[in-house]
């Protein structure tokens, strides 16, 4: 084989390497990426039942109740409408998860509206806030 | 007077950055000058000033001079030694100066240490090295000052995020950074050679032992960072597919391929633009990471700051590195000499095969980390994209690359044949084979990408091996040696990633004192809480004793601490490395009833992991020590293992 043919076979072999790639990953990203719905947005959409999905909002103020078996909590999460979703966790919650603060879980909705999560995620840090309530306070520091 | 040393150090480091630029850009343009011979140490005193500043700013922080307004915003006078001064690059003015210090040392050390590259392309790669440092002084020094006054100074500073109070600050950020901004070095040699139109073995040659080293870095850095957050966040999870850690993953991905490609050039005299690609690529994906770890697009506790400004200052700059780069890499790729040809079934066609791969592999990170960026700028829909994603698209991918580089390194340079390939790997293939069908048998049902990972694995430990085999192991070279590791340490790898998702145990229970809960092989018996207080923290305490079938029991005390700078609560979990796996033991909350959460794992052969990491790393420093003891012995270059 030439060096002018390889060098073409090579690029044609890279090109189709880089679309298949892509093409797996928008393939999988449809199938395997889970939405982001607020408390609002699960009253515009309706309850998304049929995947996974991650709800985020601020945990209601007196909203955290523990169950009879010591580590499953229920708890509220709130934004700022009036909607709110009913969660449901099995598990330790993060250290940084309290009453009050911005909390991402990731689970599944049941037909009556419960969100049953699977994972409580603390990847935030303690000034976090869902981008919305943070865009709020700016709005109002700015103005003072 | 110290933060004002420091920032005039930045100044003075800055200026001579824009020295190196116009002095390297003149003497290529008229082909000789007596800027000359200033070139060389206008690096080195522009590597010394910057690390000067970054040591004043670590002054700052050990004294804890609040009149400062980094040193109030971020550290505390009651907070332990180690944590004023790793704190120093714990948040984003400290880590920009750690990331800029380090590039301009990594320039100062081509510049002190390069001998073998042609005087015009080193010139050319000083001068590239100059320019990234100069945008990136300009965004310290207008965007993110770190010496800024305070006044009036206040009583005392906020202290650090408790998470980041560990003996990991002082280790993952400044390996991290020296693989993640070390590898600068092969982008610049990229474009000092594009300016030059010299690309050929020679240059490779003298490229090899930087990007191998900036991989070692780096290859500590993630594996020390994947560690710490295994230990510290307190999940039993070891990755992620946060997009601060896919941040550091595509560099790697991108610089494992450069480093294979760089061999084929050094060896063959092929994979030329290629090559070149790849060293724009590697820093350019460096590049991108910090502008999402950096920017605030992103919350995480590396990101330390939200502020829209910053953001769009590293875009710029961004745009402007990797844009350049590009172009230029247009423009001369046609000039690029076509290196040799060669066959599909040899050692180049087995790493042509191991960069496509590698390539496909970062392009997949690369969607899954900025498409939900990116569709959230546009459509304001929030998109997760977490693990099921990277498995489904990036493990069939990984697999293959597993079992090309079991089979690479048996073939010969040039042209080999299928048959011979079989011969020397069909004790691997039967060992493949004898171990899936043992775990089909023994432990059906771990999942598909656990399995094919188990087995995988210990058939490619031993093919790493094969290599070795018939050899006189005194006389094989260092280089051979290192590959040799290295290989086995990504097994090694899979391994503690397989075990890991296939056994771990895992109980979750509200204990009361005295109660006796089992978790894998384990019976652990709450036998007791009490209060403890540190230096910057206050603590419960729980004493936990594990036993195994009646054996010799060891006690474990996993705490939930309260902070009092910032005031935040953590947990620490306390894990136990035992023989066969680690245990790990976190402890909740009370509830009314006086009983405490705890969650308890059994993890086997986790470690693996980590010691994979860590031998991957040793490998590459074998590899780099074996090549410059070869590279100061030019005779003996035409023997290549």
């Amino acid at each position: 084989m030439k060096a002018k043919h390889q060098r073409l076979t090579l690029l044609i072999l890279a090109i189709a390497a880089v679309l298949a790639a892509v093409l797996l990953a928008m393939s999988a990203i449809r199938d395997q990426a889970s939405f982001f719905y607020a408390p609002a947005d699960i009253v515009r959409k309706g309850l998304p039942l049929d995947k996974a999905v991650r709800i985020g909002g601020m945990v209601e103020e007196g909203s955290v109740r523990l169950a009879g078996d010591g580590v499953t909590m229920d708890f509220i999460v709130g934004d700022e409408t009036d909607a709110t979703i009913p969660v449901r966790y099995k598990g330790i919650v993060p250290d940084l998860f309290k009453e009050g603060s911005g909390v991402v879980a990731e689970g599944r909705f049941q037909p009556g509206g419960l969100f049953v999560a699977d994972e409580i995620l603390a990847k935030h840090d303690e000034n976090y806030m869902p981008p919305k309530l943070a865009g709020e306070r700016h709005k109002t520091e700015s103005l003072k | 007077m110290i933060a004002e040393a420091g920032l005039a150090a930045l100044w003075l480091a800055a200026a001579l950055s824009l020295l190196q630029l116009c002095a390297g850009a003149s003497a290529l343009r008229t082909g000789g000058d007596q800027l000359l011979p200033m070139i060389r140490p206008i690096a080195i005193a522009q590597g010394v000033l910057a690390a000067l500043s970054f040591f004043l700013l670590i002054q700052l922080f050990l004294a804890t001079d609040l009149s400062v307004k980094l040193v109030a915003a971020n550290s505390h006078s009651a907070k332990p030694w180690l944590y004023k001064f790793a704190g120093a690059w714990g948040n984003h003015e400290g880590s920009m100066l750690l990331w800029v210090t380090v590039l301009a040392m990594a320039g100062a050390a081509v510049a002190w240490l390069e001998r073998r590259l042609p005087e015009r392309t080193l010139i050319a790669t000083l001068a590239a090295q100059a320019a990234i440092a100069l945008g990136f002084y300009a965004f310290l020094l207008f965007a993110s000052n770190p010496f800024e006054r305070l006044n009036p100074a206040p009583a005392d500073g906020n202290g650090l995020n408790p998470l980041l109070q560990d003996p990991g600050l002082a280790f993952h950020p400044p390996t991290l950074y020296l693989g993640y901004v070390g590898i600068s070095v092969a982008f610049s040699f990229a474009v000092g050679a594009l300016v030059t139109r010299d690309v050929g073995p020679l240059f490779a040659r003298a490229m090899r032992p930087w990007v191998l080293g900036a991989w070692v870095f780096l290859t500590l850095g993630i594996t020390a960072g994947s560690y710490w957050a295994y230990y510290e966040l307190g999940w039993g999870g070891w990755w992620f597919w946060d997009p601060v850690e896919n941040a550091s993953l595509m560099p790697w991905l991108a610089a494992t391929a450069l480093l294979h490609s760089v061999t084929v050039l050094a060896t063959r005299g092929g994979l030329r633009a290629w090559t070149i690609m790849l060293a724009v690529i590697a820093f350019s994906m460096s590049m991108v990471g910090t502008f999402l770890v950096r920017s605030g697009i992103l919350t995480s506790v590396h990101s330390f700051a939200v502020d829209p400004s910053r953001g769009l200052f590293i875009l710029i700059l961004l745009g402007l590195y990797i844009g350049g780069a590009l172009t230029l890499f247009a423009l001369r790729v046609g000039t690029i000499r076509e290196g040799s040809t060669f066959e599909p079934v040899s050692r180049e066609g087995a790493l042509v095969a191991n960069n496509l791969l590698l390539s496909a592999i970062l392009g997949i990170v690369l969607i899954g980390t900025l498409y939900p960026l990116g569709l959230e700028a546009a459509t304001g829909d929030k998109l997760s994209v977490g693990e099921p994603y990277f498995n489904a698209a990036a493990g069939p991918l990984a697999l293959a690359l597993i079992a090309i580089m079991a089979a690479g390194p048996l073939l010969k340079w040039r042209r080999d044949r299928l048959k011979e390939l079989a011969r020397r790997i069909w004790l691997p293939i039967g060992l493949t084979t004898a171990a899936l069908i043992g775990l089909l048998l023994l432990a059906p049902g771990i999942g598909l990408l656990p399995l094919l990972g188990l087995t995988l694995a210990l058939g490619t430990a031993a093919a790493s091996l094969a290599p070795l085999w018939k050899r006189n192991l005194r006389r094989t070279p260092l280089f051979t040696w290192g590959m040799v590791i290295a290989h086995l340490g990504i097994a090694v790898s899979i391994a503690g990633m397989a075990s890991e998702s296939a056994f771990t145990k895992e109980t979750l229970v509200a204990a009361r004192l005295g109660e006796t809960v089992n978790v894998g092989p384990y019976a652990i018996r709450f036998d007791g809480i009490e209060p403890l207080a540190g230096p910057n923290w206050t603590a419960i305490e729980a004493r936990l004793v594990a036993s195994r079938g009646g054996g010799s029991s060891l006690t474990m005390t996993p705490q939930a601490r309260v902070f009092s700078s910032p005031q935040t609560e953590t947990s620490e979990a306390d894990i136990a490395t035992l023989p066969g796996g680690q245990l790990y033991t976190v402890l909740g909350r009370e509830d009314e009833q006086g009983r405490w959460q705890l969650r308890l794992w059994w993890k086997p052969f986790v470690t693996l992991i980590w010691l994979g990491g860590g031998m991957i790393a040793l490998g590459g420093l074998l590899s780099l020590i074996g090549r410059l003891r070869r590279g100061r012995r030019p005779k003996a270059e035409e023997v290549y293992a």
